[in-house]
């Protein structure tokens, strides 16, 4: 058990785990927090699953953790960690079994003033057009050679099938498509749960959001990412549903032998992994580029099915109904980036469980007009609360493996928010608060009350004082779709 | 089976996910009761009508794994065919698990698990049997 005096402080918004604090820690492990989000995490093993993080062979720098941690399974919610390419190792569950879960954010011209009436009925439209709740399945049957095209392609499918826009591809982590991806690689059962989900939100914590951009901090970076105070933008917060979590599971599996075979201990069997360059490695790897564009085509169709509600609530009604993409960014993923560590680039393997990228001005890697002021990184509140656009910086890049939060982060477990919290009373309270809901399970919208999160305003103050990203503007809820 | 000393489950707090704690005197009834915990988790509710029958084998790399293989096995057949045990028949031998497993298609179901975690699984042994703890990612 890690208590807060074991932690080293840096100044308010830092704090470090040194590696002499565990004799089976190989870096030391940084954290970005309040000394009060520290205190809120301290009955829970986030900071324990970072130290055990901390232990992967092939690590560089600092296992990093963000504000919004809490505990997991393997590494905590909120770490960030780099092992050198190809050496280092590889952990599925360093990555989690939604592989790109992430964010996309849809910019509009629609003022909320213009379509107050028509709130509600967006919510049911969107509600009606994108597929979500429990096994749910989509209007989509794809083959299985549709589907190996869908792995290898990502969001490029979906431009090919008219579901989305050259804008949408250009405007998304990777422009939608991580290369390598190789579905031979991928489970036949793996595929056949991926088969009928594209085009679905799922369950849990996933969402489909109207916010009002609520205010403005940069008005340069705001402009250019087309976000107008009082006007209308959709958040779709999904990942790669039943594909991904079977091809972790899959391989979660498959490198609990492996491990032996490699002669890698490990303080959790969750952090199996193997390294880059052995034959497990690359097949997980293939793999997970599989479901990460997967999800990536997933939240594309989302957003294509969401343009339609738009469409047929506010045609006709409004000048200009049409949603613009402002990014798509993962918060569960693994990739191959060169960072600079100890002034060197190095090439790394970085595993973000529950953290964005957050890439800052000047990377070749985000789209030209967002070049100088640093990449979009949408960080989702809880319901009731703010959600934030923030940028990545010059120091995310320096720091933290070009990384920052991914969101409010929990703070109640399911079971106690399930226990002091009733579905339809919050869904009550929200509608007071002018926050329209549509959920298809009243006991799983009870587990997600905001109070179940921590403050997201205080999260992402953490990030900016740490200066590993930047504030956009801030967003209000108005509708939630949850499944 | 109602939970006893002998055998059993109870949910723990958990942050994000969800966690059981099992208990049996022994492997295959430690399976049966974390399949019964799980189910209960999830809100399975069973169609009175249509039994159905099913049954397949694993083999056994070690307790934990089989554990994780069995449970992610009900939670392919819950997401396939959208059907639910409650009668278990499970046997280990030499090494493999035989199962043969009676229910019923689910008339309801509340939450979706996405996987059973291997995170600090390790089955305990104590006076009376078997005891574990299992996180599931939901």
């Amino acid at each position: 058990m890690v208590e807060l005096s074991d932690l080293v402080k840096i100044n308010d918004y830092e704090w470090e785990i040194p590696v002499s604090f565990r004799k089976d820690m190989r870096v030391p492990v940084h954290i970005f927090a309040t000394h009060h989000l520290l205190e809120q995490v301290s009955k829970d093993r986030s900071l324990e699953q970072a130290v055990n993080s901390a232990t992967l062979p092939g690590l560089v720098g600092k296992v990093l953790v963000m504000p919004d941690m809490h505990q997991g399974y393997g590494f905590p919610i909120g770490g960030v960690a780099a092992t050198r390419y190809p050496q280092g190792v590889i952990s599925p569950g360093g990555i989690g079994y939604d592989i790109n879960c992430g964010v996309r954010l849809l910019a509009s011209n629609i003022s909320f003033q213009e379509v107050r009436n028509q709130i509600s009925d967006l919510a049911s439209a969107l509600d009606y057009h994108c597929p979500s709740g429990v096994g749910t399945k989509g209007s989509l049957r794809l083959s299985k050679k549709e589907l190996n095209r869908v792995c290898v392609q990502g969001s490029r499918w979906a431009l090919e099938h008219g579901y989305a826009t050259e804008m949408d591809v250009r405007r998304t982590e990777e422009n939608g498509c991580l290369p390598g991806a190789d579905p031979s690689r991928v489970s036949a059962r793996a595929m056949e749960r991926g088969r009928p989900q594209l085009g679905t939100l799922g369950a849990g914590n996933h969402f489909i959001e109207i916010d009002i951009v609520d205010e403005i901090f940069n008005q340069n970076a705001a402009n250019r990412m087309g976000l107008v105070k009082g006007n209308l933008v959709v958040q779709i917060h999904c990942g790669s549903r039943g594909f991904g979590h079977q091809i972790c599971s899959d391989y979660v599996r498959e490198l609990q032998s492996a491990v032996h075979r490699y002669g890698i201990k490990l303080p959790d069997r969750e952090l199996v992994c193997a390294p880059l360059d052995s034959p497990e490695g690359q097949n997980y790897l293939a793999a997970m580029r599989c479901a990460a564009n997967y999800a990536f085509a997933n939240r594309q169709v989302l957003a294509h099915h969401a343009r339609t509600a738009f469409e047929e609530v506010l045609a006709g009604k409004v000048k200009d109904w049409h949603l613009r993409q402002v990014y798509d960014i993962a918060h569960n993923m693994g990739k191959i980036e060169t960072h600079k560590v100890d002034g060197k680039d190095v090439k790394v393997c970085v595993h973000r469980k529950g953290a964005m990228r957050a890439f800052g001005p000047g990377s070749p890697v985000i789209p030209d007009e967002y070049r100088d002021i640093g990449q979009p990184v949408i960080i989702p509140g809880s319901m009731g609360t703010a959600s934030w656009v923030l940028v990545g910086t010059e120091q995310s890049m320096e720091r933290s493996f070009g990384s920052t939060c991914h969101g409010a982060g929990r703070l109640m477990s399911r079971k106690k928010a399930k226990k002091t919290v009733r579905g339809e009373q919050l869904r009550r309270d929200l509608e007071m608060d002018g926050i329209q809901v549509r959920a298809g399970s009243m006991p799983g919208l009870a587990e997600e009350a905001p109070q179940a999160y921590k403050d997201v305003d205080e999260v992402v103050e953490t990030v900016v004082n740490a200066h590993i990203a930047r504030k956009v503007a801030r967003l209000r809820p108005v509708a939630v779709v949850k499944g | 089976m109602a939970n006893d000393a002998n055998a059993g489950f109870r949910e723990i707090e958990h942050t994000a996910d969800w966690e059981l704690e099992v208990w049996a005197p022994d492997m295959p009834a430690l399976l049966e009761q974390a399949a019964r915990g799980m189910y209960a988790l999830s809100g399975v509710q069973l169609k009175s009508e249509s039994r159905v029958s099913r049954s397949f084998n694993l083999e056994m790399f070690d307790e934990e794994s089989l554990l994780v293989d069995f449970l992610n096995e009900l939670l392919w057949i819950l997401e396939g065919e959208s059907l639910a045990f409650d009668h278990f028949q499970l046997q280990i031998e030499e090494g493999n698990l035989k199962t043969v497993l009676q229910g019923a298609p689910v008339a309801s179901l509340k939450k979706e698990i996405k996987a059973v975690t291997f995170h600090n699984l390790q089955i305990n042994r104590r006076k009376n049997g078997l005891i574990v703890r299992i996180v599931f990612d939901v």
